[in-house]
């Protein structure tokens, strides 16, 4: 198959690459790019693990082409903290104690800021949802839900 | 030099703070790497060929046209692994299943494995292997694997166990008993008794991360193993072991571990990766698809459990029976052992007899899951339990202080206890306000208890005290849920300094001494003995250097708040010295300043918990909501209190999906048909509600901070406390789990029917 | 004297004795001394058990000193997760 040549924007950056047709953005994140903050938990769009927003859509990138973001915008989690600052989303999953392994964490931060972006202040229940396509096997989400409730306030101003 | 382990009570400065985890900016900016995140120039890319059968022999493999094909540089079967065990049949199992020899045990056994210089040129070349086989009956229900016409899956073996050995094979491979007193003397004093069977399906540990590993063998006999594990040393002797390397030679780093639970104790693929990589000359890297970590590694067991309880009107109970049948996939195993020597561990029974059956089957080769075997025992006699008190009309916690085992009671596995803490979980679960708040319509609650051993094992710590005062450890336990902020805050404790002055790592197995696994709840209890051990051994430096420093005898020299104090008023104008005043002088006092520590943890001590829950059936589709769930459960001492809640609130999930959802699912041609988690359900965020946890702080005497093993535990009371809840919520005793749905629905059908 | 009590599937080696009484201070001088009267126990001692004094369970530690009156229990080495 011949290679198809990509122009994108990954977090704010133009980036050109190649792919072949069949080839998932996840790999093409990970393998061609180097960006290796998106996880393969499942390949079938089951774990969230790979959570990408693309043109403001949050996205398992293990779903979407590579070729599917020519003239996008990607967003990633190495995107996430800006010039080293962390999101307070990352700062409030530190905080929380709500990672254990911490595997699954870059999907649920992309998902949660998906979730904040929209929705400022979500309820427990509206947060659960919203991440019911994130898996976690090690912290039972208490600490997850906690974290965004924390950052969602703190972002709302509520918090110092 | 010698070490004192026991427990001291004293002040604490940073221990049972909740300060925050060092790796954390690492994981939640995408940098920290996991066994799939590391790549080495040249590396090939790995995939393996799995039996589409559930039992068959291999008449022939022909990997001719996949080795000429574009692209493949090495092609290994189980020809590639000449049988080095020597008559050792545990690790003879091991090889076998990570390549099978003669016959194939299960629907997705690796049969030969490919390495090509991309990920489709892999792929299709497994296309290319053509392999023979004969179909064998097979079979993969634990009961109808025990019939006497069952298909026997190893003519090799015969009933241990069992007085005469049995003459014809079959597969159950051993009976194991345990247990004291008379039961039928206990059974004839009880004026009532419960006698019923259950069954619980297959699970698997579920963790996010697929097996991964990078592995590079040199012909100078030299290689190197990039993995994902919970013991980078016990993977380093296996795999010398089994391929024929010098264990020294072989430099294995562990990743970023995406979750174990016991499913990264084995070896899987990494001795297939090794052998690629030794056939190509290049590096291998070998990534498991979730469809290969569902049908290839390490579930737990199926098992069907019969017990009969019996008790006296005014609730004691006088004796305890259970048989228990656990799968042990294609080979033998001790699952039903452990068990059998679990399921009564909670009680001061004066009668009690256990009885486990070790069972194979034409299932994946079952990995210790989180305190193995012993929810699955827990489920059984904690329903049984639950029921028996219900029939004598008394309270379910009531009736559990009454029999809870104490100090003296004999336990049912045979030694008796000191000092253990059911009672107080059981006394903390009593005046929960959990315990009384009020129920709606469909809604029920349930309670359970739960025990687990816990252990130790041989463990190393490196502690190098920097120039400037700062400390940097290695530990040789992989860090699973947030140990390394616990190895720094007991670091931070023995030393007297911050612990933002502190960085622990993971060593290789190149650059410390030997370590068991993470695993038996050992990691934090374990190496924070050892590195109290290597702080203590580092004071005795510094205490030298500073006599050095001030020319006074060493004797005269004590440590006291993180300082060198010289005793005595002779030496009254002598200022103490800090860690960073002494270390600023090393250089000059006798060089680097460093403790290390070989040690054996032992005496980890048992561990108990006691579960409460609330569920909401919805009579209509049979769907159940936990509304409600507490964990009680002793932690010694909570190191790094954040990660106990997250343990207990982890291993309650873990137990809270086995119980409702969660099941391996085969066809009739037993293959494995929800190979995924859509299809194999585990809690999502929006299935589960808080998880309010309790810790209770029962030192244990044989750590000198009185910690105890947290981590397996919390998902033992789960199943009893859900089908309980459950079974309290509509009403009929549902003793099979998962109790999903369906079953709930066909219950309720059948109670209806009468 | 110790008495070591033997897990079930022990006994069958130890001429079907449940406990046996032995002249030991610590693990270690124990398990030497029960192969020794009964070589098939050799095995099982080698790679297969754990040693319970006062209920408190040691899977490593051979050198732990056996306290006089101790109730001693062999044990199946355990696997964990």
């Amino acid at each position: 198959m011949a290679s198809i040549a990509v122009s994108t924007t990954i977090n704010g950056d133009e980036v050109d690459f190649i792919c072949q047709p069949d080839e998932s953005l996840l790999d093409v994140l990970r393998n061609r790019l180097g960006l290796m903050g998106a996880k393969e938990g499942c390949g079938t769009g089951d774990c969230g693990a790979c959570s990408t927003m693309v043109d403001g859509r949050l996205v398992c990138s293990c779903l979407v082409l590579g070729a599917e973001v020519e003239g996008t915008k990607v967003e990633t989690i190495e995107g996430m903290a800006e010039g080293g600052d962390l999101h307070p989303l990352q700062q409030k999953f530190i905080e929380n104690a709500a990672l254990q392994c911490g595997i699954c964490t870059p999907g649920f931060l992309i998902a949660a800021k998906a979730l904040l972006d929209q929705n400022p202040n979500p309820t427990e229940t509206e947060i659960r949802f919203w991440l019911a396509g994130n898996l976690c096997r090690c912290t039972g989400y208490d600490k997850i839900v906690r974290a965004v409730q924390d950052a969602a306030a703190e972002m709302r101003g509520e918090t110092a | 030099m010698s070490f004192d382990a026991a427990y001291h009570e004293k002040k604490l400065n940073s221990v049972g703070t909740r300060p925050l985890r060092p790796d954390g900016v690492d994981k939640v900016t995408g940098k920290a790497r996991y066994g799939a995140d590391f790549n080495v120039p040249g590396q090939l890319v790995a995939r393996v060929l799995r039996s589409p059968h559930a039992h068959a022999r291999i008449v022939n493999i022909d990997t001719s046209r996949a080795e000429a094909a574009k692209g493949v540089k090495a092609v290994v079967t189980a020809a590639d692994f000449p049988d080095l065990t020597n008559g050792n049949a545990e690790m003879y199992a091991i090889l076998d299943n990570c390549m099978a020899r003669n016959k194939v045990m299960y629907d997705g056994h690796a049969v030969a494995a490919v390495a090509a210089i991309d990920a489709k040129s892999a792929r299709d070349a497994l296309r290319l292997i053509k392999v023979e086989y004969e179909v064998l009956p097979h079979v993969v229900d634990v009961d109808a694997a025990m019939l006497p016409d069952a298909p026997v899956l190893n003519d090799s073996v015969f009933t241990g166990g069992v007085e005469p050995t049995p003459t014809t094979p079959s597969n159950v491979c051993n009976r194991a008993e345990f247990g004291h007193g008379d039961v039928e003397a206990g059974f004839a004093k009880a004026d009532v008794i419960i006698e019923r069977s259950y069954k619980t399906e297959q699970t698997h540990q579920g963790y996010i991360e697929p097996h991964a590993c990078v592995a590079t063998c040199n012909k100078d006999g030299t290689a190197e193993l990039w993995v994902c594990t919970q013991g980078h040393f016990v993977f380093r002797q296996n795999c010398a072991d089994l391929l024929g390397l010098d264990a020294s030679k072989l430099r294995v780093t562990s990743s970023e571990i995406g979750g174990g639970f016991g499913g990264k104790t084995h070896v899987w693929t990494e001795p297939v990766a090794l052998a690629l990589s030794r056939k190509a000359g290049r590096s291998v890297k070998l990534v498991m698809a979730r469809e290969e970590v569902f049908r290839a590694s390490g579930p737990t067991s199926a098992t069907s459990i019969d017990v009969k309880l019996g008790a006296t009107k005014d609730g004691k109970i006088t004796a305890g029976l259970a048989t228990l049948r656990y799968t042990g996939g294609p080979y033998p195993g001790m699952w039903a052992e452990l068990g059998a020597m679990t399921s009564f561990a909670c009680y001061d029974l004066e009668n009690v007899k256990t009885v486990g059956f070790e069972v194979l089957v034409n299932r994946p080769k079952v990995a210790a899951y989180r305190a193995p075997s012993a929810p699955m025992a827990a489920f059984a006699v904690e329903s049984a339990v639950d029921e028996l008190a219900h029939k004598i009309g008394m309270d379910a916690v009531d009736f559990r202080i009454k029999n809870a085992a104490q100090e003296g009671s004999k336990s049912s596995y045979g030694p008796v206890y000191g000092p253990i803490g059911i009672g107080p979980t059981l006394d903390a679960a009593k005046t929960h306000a959990h315990m009384s708040a009020p129920l709606g319509p469909n809604q029920g609650r349930g309670m359970a208890c739960g025990f687990w051993f816990n252990f130790g094992g041989q463990t190393s710590s490196n502690m190098n005290i920097g120039m400037d005062g700062t400390v940097s450890i290695s530990v040789g336990t992989i860090d699973v849920g947030g140990s390394r902020a616990s190895m720094a805050l007991i670091a931070a404790e023995e030393l007297g300094i911050s612990y933002d002055d502190i960085k622990v790592v993971i060593g290789d197995t190149n650059t410390l001494g030997y370590n068991d696994m993470t695993d038996g709840s050992r990691g934090t209890f374990s190496s924070s003995m050892a590195t109290v051990s290597a702080a203590r051994n580092a004071i005795e430096v510094m205490r030298k250097r500073a006599a050095i420093t001030w020319d006074i005898p060493e004797e005269d020299v004590y440590w006291e708040d993180g300082h060198a104090k010289a005793a005595g008023s002779k030496y009254g104008n002598l200022s103490p010295l800090s860690v960073a005043e002494i270390a600023a002088e090393s250089g000059n006092t006798g060089g680097p300043i460093a403790g290390h520590s070989e040690l054996i943890a032992d005496g980890a001590g048992v561990s108990f918990a006691t579960h409460i829950c609330d569920v909401e059936v919805d009579p209509e589709t049979g769907s159940t909501s936990v509304i409600r769930y507490t964990v009680i459960q002793d932690a010694g001492k909570a190191v790094h209190p954040d990660y106990v809640e997250g343990q207990y609130q982890g291993g309650a999930a873990q137990g809270i999906g086995w119980a409702l959802n969660e099941e391996y699912i085969y066809g009739e041609d037993g293959r494995l048909q929800n190979a995924g988690f859509l299809d194999y359900r585990v809690p999502v965020c929006s299935d589960l509600p808080m998880i309010d946890t309790q810790i209770l702080e029962i030192p244990n005497p044989n750590h000198p901070y009185g910690v105890r093993g947290v981590g397996e535990t919390s998902i033992v009371p789960p199943l009893a406390a859900i089908a309980n809840a459950v079974s309290n919520a509509v009403g009929v005793r549902m003793s099979h789990v998962p109790v999903s749905p369906p079953r709930i629905l066909a219950a309720l059908k059948a109670e209806a029917n009468g | 004297m110790v008495e070591v009590t033997l897990w079930g599937g022990l006994r069958p080696l130890a001429d079907n004795q449940q406990s046996v009484t032995i002249e030991a201070k610590t693990i270690r001088e124990m398990l030497r001394k029960l192969a020794e009267r009964y070589p098939g126990l050799s095995g099982p001692i080698k790679n297969d058990v754990a040693v319970a004094i006062d209920g408190v369970i040691f899977r490593d530690d051979w050198s732990q000193v056996i306290p006089p009156d101790a109730e001693v229990f062999l044990m199946r080495r355990l696997a964990g997760g």
